[in-house]
């Protein structure tokens, strides 16, 4: 990495202000030994670890708040109700999402993607129309599309990407056309760790009025997000990536395009009223959010945004790419090590091939010593056949890891080679 | 580096860098080919049978040290056998791998397949080690030209 020296000083500031230990006694699970090795966890692109801020938000909701949202007049409706929506406000703030937009809760970035690709894709997509997706997809990011082309008559395109694993924006340029119907691209690719250029591309979009979906659930836990300055038209994300519980997420949207698409799934919550003559929706965000939605865990998200601001995104940003450096220059040293993935602008992600052994083995022999990494595909077969692998390694960030256990990990791969070349 | 020790046998590891009949068989009259998509493993087995008889065996892919491995002795172990005998011996070797951590194991008629025994306490690895088995026993069925898949 060519970083300048004055550039190095501020990085040593930013570290110096950040206080890892002080992070790292956060998260009860990283306090967790095996046969006396203590954790190393590098899946945080996977799933991040919950520190105790949300694992107490969690408690504290079933211990004294539990109830039914949107419904009683008791006391128990009105907090868990009023809780419910201070997450949303927390989450929107914490995104910067601009007024006339609106935060809808789902079960991950997965359901904001399908809801989209199903409910927009309804109205909106129809035979000979074309949808542009990336090589750099999650399949999340492809299949709800692929899906929706078929039912449709539409046509799938692909931004393609350089070896370094960016997308060629030319080609995309080259691609956009009066019957592009919508543009659904990852912000950071989790296989890769590249950050896309996605300031351009949602502006060659808008200038053709084409709107644009952004895959965000790997942007959010390594960077600030701003979704004001960003214009785009839809955001989607996962709390469990940015430090949260599983099984909640959302879709941020604009609210003149979620107006004027129909109802995604239906039932309590999403009606305004309802006869067997007619229905009447609720409005926006409920009408999304059909059925008692996933109330704890979505407090829970908030209460995770709150542990993050408190440190500050730019301050985590700042430390992981710091790391991000270290990391990948420490794997130069080991032998027959291929990093897949070289992107000018990464975010923590640290994929790589070994000439002696299989993605499955290294993956076995790192658990061995604790060590947490994911070995596969990573839900993004097209970027591993893009380069002629059936998997990769891949060793992922989150902001608790140190370069200590880079250096574990390094330690780790050497005796991968001597066990197998 | 000590848990995984009783998974990485020498003989595997032998096996897996200089795995055995891996050669891609030109004359073969059976091809049969085996995935794994959930990592990404690709085995194609080459047969030549003579009436009952396994009278050639290869194979040629790639994958990870268990089923490379894996496969590598299965062809050492099946050359001249009959169809029937490999049946048995797979049949062995499967109920071996998915046995308890603690059953007795009888080394008699598993022979070399008993360096395969640790996979045992490694469950997610069980496919890997029995790709090729699969793939060599659909084939011997003669169930269609559909790939095999572990997942
Ligand atoms: C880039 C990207 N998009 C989408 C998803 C899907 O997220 P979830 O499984 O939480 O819905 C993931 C998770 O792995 C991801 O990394």
């Amino acid at each position: 990495m060519a970083v300048s020296t004055d550039e190095k000083r501020e990085v040593r500031v930013a570290e110096s202000s950040y206080d890892i230990a002080k992070i790292r006694s956060d998260f009860p699970i990283l306090q967790m030994e095996r046969a006396g090795k203590p954790l190393v966890y590098l899946d945080n692109a996977a799933t991040a670890q919950t520190p105790n801020a949300v694992i107490d938000a969690l408690t504290r909701y079933y211990t004294c708040e539990n109830a039914n949202v949107h419904r009683g007049v008791h006391y128990l409706s009105q907090t868990a109700t009023t809780r419910y929506e201070d997450a949303r406000k927390k989450i929107a703030n914490f995104f910067h999402a601009p007024v006339g937009c609106e935060i809808i809760f789902t079960r991950g970035a997965t359901e904001a993607i399908n809801l989209v690709a199903s409910s927009y894709g309804e109205a909106h997509v129809g035979e000979g129309d074309e949808i542009i997706i990336s090589h750099l997809e999650h399949h999340s990011n492809i299949v709800p599309w692929q899906i929706l082309c078929e039912r449709k008559g539409a046509k799938l395109r692909v931004i393609p990407i350089n070896d370094a694993g960016e997308m060629i924006l030319e080609e995309y340029e080259a691609m956009l056309s009066p019957r592009t119907k919508i543009v659904a691209v990852n912000h950071v690719s989790n296989a890769l760790g590249t950050i896309n250029p996605v300031e351009t591309i949602i502006e060659l979009a808008h200038a053709q009025g084409v709107p644009v979906l952004l895959d965000g659930a790997q942007a959010a836990p390594h960077m600030p997000v701003d979704l004001k300055a960003l214009n785009c038209d839809f955001y989607a994300f996962s709390a469990h990536k940015v430090y949260g519980p599983t099984g909640i997420g959302c879709l941020y949207g604009n609210a003149k395009l979620l107006n004027a698409m129909p109802p995604y799934q239906s039932g309590g919550d999403m009606i305004m009223s309802v006869s067997f003559e007619k229905t009447t929706y609720n409005s926006l965000p409920y009408r999304f959010e059909a059925g008692t939605p996933n109330i704890a865990d979505a407090i829970a998200f908030g209460a995770a945004l709150d542990y993050l601001s408190a440190i500050g995104m730019a301050e985590i940003a700042a430390y992981e790419q710091e790391l991000l450096a270290y990391g990948t220059e420490a794997l130069q040293e080991v032998k027959g090590l291929e990093l897949i993935g070289t992107a000018k602008h990464k975010a923590g992600v640290l994929s790589f091939v070994m000439e002696h052994a299989h993605p499955h083995d290294i993956g076995q022999l790192l658990d061995d010593e604790n060590i947490a990494i994911r070995a596969g595909h990573h839900c993004a077969q097209p970027v591993m056949q893009r380069y002629g692998v059936p998997a990769t390694a891949r060793a992922s960030l989150g902001m608790y890891n140190t370069r200590e256990e880079i250096d574990a990990m390094v330690e780790a791969l050497h005796k991968v080679n001597k066990v197998f070349a | 580096m000590c848990s995984s020790r009783a998974l990485y046998e020498e003989v595997i590891l032998d096996h897996n860098k200089k795995p055995r009949n891996f050669y891609p068989m030109e004359d073969a009259d059976h091809t049969i080919e085996g995935f794994n998509p959930l990592c990404g493993d690709h085995f194609t087995i080459y047969l030549k049978l003579n009436g009952e008889i396994i009278q050639e065996i290869s194979f040629h892919g790639a994958g990870c040290a268990i089923s490379k491995s894996s496969a590598s002795v299965m062809t050492t172990l099946l050359k001249g056998k009959t169809v029937k005998e490999a049946e048995k011996l797979f049949e062995h070797f499967h109920h071996m791998i998915t046995s308890a951590t603690d059953a007795e194991l009888d080394d008699k008629t598993l022979g070399k397949l008993m360096v395969f025994s640790g996979v045992r306490e490694y469950p997610v690895r069980i496919k890997c080690a029995t790709l090729a088995w699969h793939a060599l026993i659909s084939g011997l069925h003669g169930e269609g030209k559909a790939p095999v898949s572990t997942e």
